[in-house]
């Protein structure tokens, strides 16, 4: 029961872009198309089960095995370490997006390496993996990456709309209308994110009231 | 393509500001933009750490990583050419490292040598490590001044005043940021919209301003 809500806690009520304004810079950079933030998600939510889960591990090992002394002397060096385990798991993800999905990794570029300094992953495997054990922290990634990808979506499905006419590919409003070309360009993203911010909280005070 | 030194740094400051068209550095443009102090503070810490931390990665990658007759396995231990590793694969977990304990460098000799220098920069310093503007100019250095792991003609001055550009255009986008933010605070803007939901509205309106340079791109 408690996994699940680990889980869910993720995707509205802790949402990484919407509610922590986390990881914003691969948000605002990939969600020009639909297909890109997906990939980017998917890409993020990996790396972001995987360093948790490596992480609450070592932290139980670290625990179990060490003495009073090292684990003072493993504390202080822990951000290093959560560093070097999260830029393995990305450079994994880098060579497997190279190979399997060419298209995809030539336009998400210099993002891909980047994912090592997003916010979210390192927060998470800091602020939550190192005291929690295996299971919940898998869990926690695993929501964290959902709602990073749904977030992602939600900002690329207005921009990609309005910006081509198009969702993925297939023209969703054809006839007289003229795209707006400012949305799939950045100032598009900006505009966009300022406006689902306002949105969430303007909900979670309409919410509160009632 | 050829770039020219004058090219590169108008590019980077203004056509490709780090912010505002690459999207690089955005949690310090948030998060440090509500002070004309601390913004200037954390641009000159970041265009600092952008230029050492460019410096330090090109010497590794055409010394270290990359499989060519520069590389120090050649050099220093007669490897044949093509038994030299090819470490360009661990391009990104040996940047961050340099990073990282560049960061912590700079700022222990900061605090020794000049504490003036260390009481403006110093709170800004530790945030830098985890700043995807200093990860990005890296690895952008790496994939437009090479070629198949073999640095391009001029790679090591271009990738210098590429970093050096690119800080100085951060820094004058957090200052104009600064500025209009200290306005902000004082306008009267619908409740839920305060704070960061507006932030990035003036940020949309100011890249679209942004957008006018683009028409002197050389490409």
């Amino acid at each position: 029961m408690s996994l699940l809500t680990e889980f869910y806690k993720g995707i509205y009520k802790e949402n990484p872009v919407f509610r922590l304004a986390l990881g914003l810079c691969p948000t605002l950079a990939v969600s020009s198309s639909i297909i890109n933030a997906i990939g980017m998600g998917a890409a993020t939510t990996f790396v972001l089960v995987c360093s948790n889960t490596i992480v609450a591990l070592l932290m139980f090992l670290f625990n179990k095995f060490l003495s009073e002394e090292g684990r003072k002397s493993i504390n202080k060096i822990r951000i290093p370490v959560f560093i070097v385990v999260i830029a393995s798991f990305v450079t994994i993800v880098e060579m497997v997006m190279a190979a399997y999905f060419p298209a995809l990794s030539e336009s998400l570029g210099i993002f891909i390496p980047l994912i090592v300094v997003n916010c979210i992953i390192l927060g998470r495997a800091e602020g939550f993996a190192s005291k929690n054990s295996i299971l919940p922290s898998m869990m926690d990634g695993l929501g964290m990456g959902v709602g990073f990808t749904l977030a992602l979506s939600a900002i690329a499905f207005l921009r990609e709309l309005l910006g081509s006419g198009q969702l993925i590919g297939q023209t969703i409003i054809g006839g007289g209308f003229k795209p707006v070309l400012l949305m799939v360009l950045p100032p598009g993203a900006f505009l966009v994110i300022g406006i689902y911010l306002g949105f969430f909280n303007w909900l979670d005070s309409h919410r509160k009231q009632s | 393509m050829e770039y020219g030194i004058f090219q590169l740094i108008i590019m980077s400051i203004f056509v490709n500001n780090f912010v505002l068209s690459r999207f690089l550095g955005l949690c310090p443009y948030m998060g440090v933009s509500k002070q004309l102090d601390s913004a200037l503070g954390m641009g000159m810490a970041v265009t600092f750490v952008m230029t050492m931390a460019s410096m330090v990665t090109w010497v590794l990658y055409s010394f270290f990583l990359a499989p060519t007759y520069q590389s120090v396995f050649y050099l220093l231990f007669d490897t044949p050419i093509d038994k030299i590793p090819d470490l360009t694969f661990l391009r990104t977990i040996v940047f961050i490292l340099v990073i990282a304990s560049l960061v912590q460098f700079i700022e222990m000799y900061i605090q020794k040598v000049s504490p003036t220098l260390y009481k403006a920069l110093g709170i800004y310093l530790p945030l830098i490590t985890t700043n995807c503007a200093i990860l990005g100019v890296t690895v952008l250095n790496i994939d437009m001044f090479f070629k198949d792991g073999l640095p391009l003609d001029n790679s090591f001055i271009h990738t210098l005043v590429q970093a050096f550009a690119s800080g100085i255009g951060f820094t004058i986008v957090l200052i104009l940021m600064a500025g209009i933010r200290e306005k902000l605070e004082l306008a009267n803007i619908p409740k839920p919209f305060r704070g960061l939901p507006i932030a990035f509205i003036v940020a949309g309106l100011m890249s679209i301003a942004f957008l006018g340079f683009a028409g002197m791109s050389v490409e």
